[in-house]
């Protein structure tokens, strides 16, 4: 296991490095000069330059991004434009908020999706079956924002059980108003994971359950719930966990439209206020934060398939 | 193959489809979806940006609109209408710019292997390492907000998605007796990738592609929901919803109406997608 562990970490670091180079690529591929971006349109060649000079942008591309990389190794992202603060404590405040929302979206995926998945697959052809594959259906054709638009007319507009907006600061506060107006954005972007979930769990149990193994549980006189929740999701459980880590990615994608939808104040909504200000240090380093933190989730997937497929190890 | 067998083939793939009801109902949606969005100059009643303030935010079936009107008073269904071609078009251009890309490299990187397959692979692992979403941003971000600039955007995220896909059943295909006995009678490279490697990719190509497009129509209007793709006064489905779920609590027609015409659409090409798979290439369904 420790060996596998090794090989697993080493193997992150030529993807880190690859994601790092994209991201400084395709940002300083883009048309227009940040420096004059930055100055306005009263700058003049020289303060231009001089702020190329400043920001170090008069060095060949391969410097400038060996220069970059030391510091976000340092965990200095640069400096945003438009707040004229340091990007990093920024980018964290913003995805303690991001964090929160995609781990109860996770929550109600793995609580919804796997649930129903697993009683699909035990009750297979059955009205239940029918009713949750349909919505599941359903749920992988609507798109997260169009959700959100829904759940706030019918929980927060009609019955008002629910706010549709105004979290300003989720971490350091009162538990209560947290999850109060969690519900909706974690409901909006969790159902259409759980729809993605159930129908992966469905299949991955239905083929599980026809195995010997499952008949040889059942012969010898093991309760219903052990052969299904012991004997069956553990052998389901590799590919529902494949899923699960693509889901996070879809989590951390998906998060940045709603947090639109619900003005939820994470790394989502800070970054498209930061395309459309052009700011680019921030979008870069947005991206960048987020991307590290999903090849890092993806590290501890495929350590969970170790634990989960001791075949793994030895491959 | 002979013919006899060939059409029993293609008689059985038929049967297969037409078996699943809903895929049919999915390729009836698909249709619809696709006439009103190539009809729509002759299908909307009126032009989409003509405003008229007096009537903004009319419900529907109200002085002579059958959807009412937005926020600037302008006829729903028309701005549904020509939205329905925005959104379509947007959504198979970034699908085809991500099929010739993405499936080229997977074709070349299965057929010759080595370096290159090393090469591309490693490059595909880089970008599946970036939630889904995120790339598209970082690429708008770096060519502005726009139209053609946000069907790059979503058709680079997809590129991935098509590139393992058709590398897989190049994969499998390479190894079959026939490839090696059109080799052995001294077809070369480019032949045997052509005529007889890449056609028998297409039901693949296909069922990706159908299943694919339901994503791109989502992932689109993501985008012009938030802004970064099509600007106004472009009529478009996300942008619908943008606009109009500000007046969520005095015409909520203005936003529900785009919002469930992306949905439906969706639907029928995941169901279609469903259904093809089943019909053509059963292996990925896994």
């Amino acid at each position: 296991m420790k060996e596998y562990l090794l090989k697993r970490l080493l193997l992150t670091i030529p993807v880190l490095l690859g994601v790092s180079l994209l991201i400084f690529l395709v940002l300083h591929l883009a048309p227009g000069d940040p420096a004059a971006i930055m100055l306005g349109a009263e700058a003049t060649k020289e303060s231009i330059a001089q702020l190329h000079r400043d920001l170090g942008m008069d060095h060949p591309l391969p410097v400038q991004y060996l220069i970059w990389l030391r510091k976000v190794a340092c965990l200095d992202f640069g400096r945003s434009f438009v707040l004229n603060r340091d990007v990093f404590p920024e980018i964290w405040l913003r995805f303690k908020a991001t964090a929160i929302l995609t781990a109860a979206s996770l929550a109600v995926a793995v609580a919804i999706g796997v649930m129903a998945g697993i009683i699909s697959a035990v009750r297979q052809n059955s009205i239940f079956d029918a009713v949750s594959m349909l919505c599941a259906l359903a749920g992988v054709s609507m798109p997260v924002f169009f959700t959100g638009v829904v759940l706030i007319i019918l929980l927060a507009m009609n019955l008002r059980w629910f706010p549709s907006a105004g979290m300003y600061s989720p971490v350091g506060g009162n538990i209560y108003d947290l999850l109060h107006h969690l519900v909706l954005p974690a409901l909006t972007l969790g159902t259409s994971s759980a729809a993605i979930l159930a129908r992966m769990t469905r299949s991955s149990m239905l083929e599980v359950i026809r195995q010997d193994y499952i008949r040889t549980a059942r012969a010898k006189g093991l309760a219903e719930r052990t052969v299904i929740y012991i004997h069956a999701l553990r052998n389901a459980a590799i590919n529902i966990v494949t899923v699960l880590g693509m889901q996070i990615g879809y989590l951390l994608g998906g998060a940045i439209l709603t947090e639109t939808v619900f003005s939820w104040p994470g790394v989502g909504l800070m970054m498209v206020r930061a395309i459309q200000a052009r700011d680019y240090p921030m979008v870069q380093g947005g991206v960048l934060f987020v991307a590290m933190v999903f090849v890092l989730v993806n590290l501890v997937v495929d350590i969970t398939y170790a634990f989960l497929d001791p075949r793994i190890r030895y491959r | 193959m002979d013919r006899k067998s060939f059409v029993r083939t293609r008689s059985g793939v038929y049967r297969r489809f037409y078996k699943n009801r809903l895929s049919f109902v999915g390729g009836i949606i698909v249709l619809f979806a696709l006439i009103v969005a190539i009809f729509a100059p002759w299908l909307a009643p009126q032009d989409p940006n003509q405003t008229d303030t007096r009537l903004r935010l009319s419900p529907p079936r109200t002085h002579n609109y059958l959807l009412g009107t937005d926020e600037f008073g302008r006829d729903m269904l028309s701005r549904l209408i020509w939205g329905a071609r925005t959104t379509l078009l947007v959504a198979f251009l970034a699908t085809l710019m991500a099929l010739i890309v993405g499936g080229l490299l997977g074709l070349l990187s299965g057929f010759f292997m080595g370096w290159f397959d090393i090469l591309v692979m490693r490059l595909i692992d880089i970008l599946m390492s970036f939630p889904y979403f995120m790339l598209a941003i970082a690429v708008i971000a770096a060519l502005g907000p726009g139209l053609f600039n946000g069907m790059i955007a979503i058709a680079i995220v997809n590129v991935p998605f098509f590139t393992r896909i058709i590398r897989g059943v190049v994969l499998s295909l390479r190894e079959m007796d026939y490839v090696e006995a059109v080799k052995v009678l001294g077809a070369g490279n480019f032949r045997v990738l052509i005529h007889h490697i890449l056609l028998n990719c297409i039901p693949s190509i296909v069922v990706a592609t159908t299943l694919n497009i339901g994503w791109m129509i989502t992932a689109a209007a993501g985008l012009n929901f938030l802004g970064l793709g099509v600007q106004p006064p472009t009529a478009d489905w996300g942008t619908m919803i943008a606009y109009g779920r500000q007046y969520l609590v005095v015409a909520p027609h203005v936003a529900v109406i785009p919002g469930l015409a992306i949905f439906l659409t969706v639907l029928g090409f995941n169901l279609l997608g469903d259904g093809l798979r089943d019909a053509l290439d059963p292996r990925l369904k896994t």
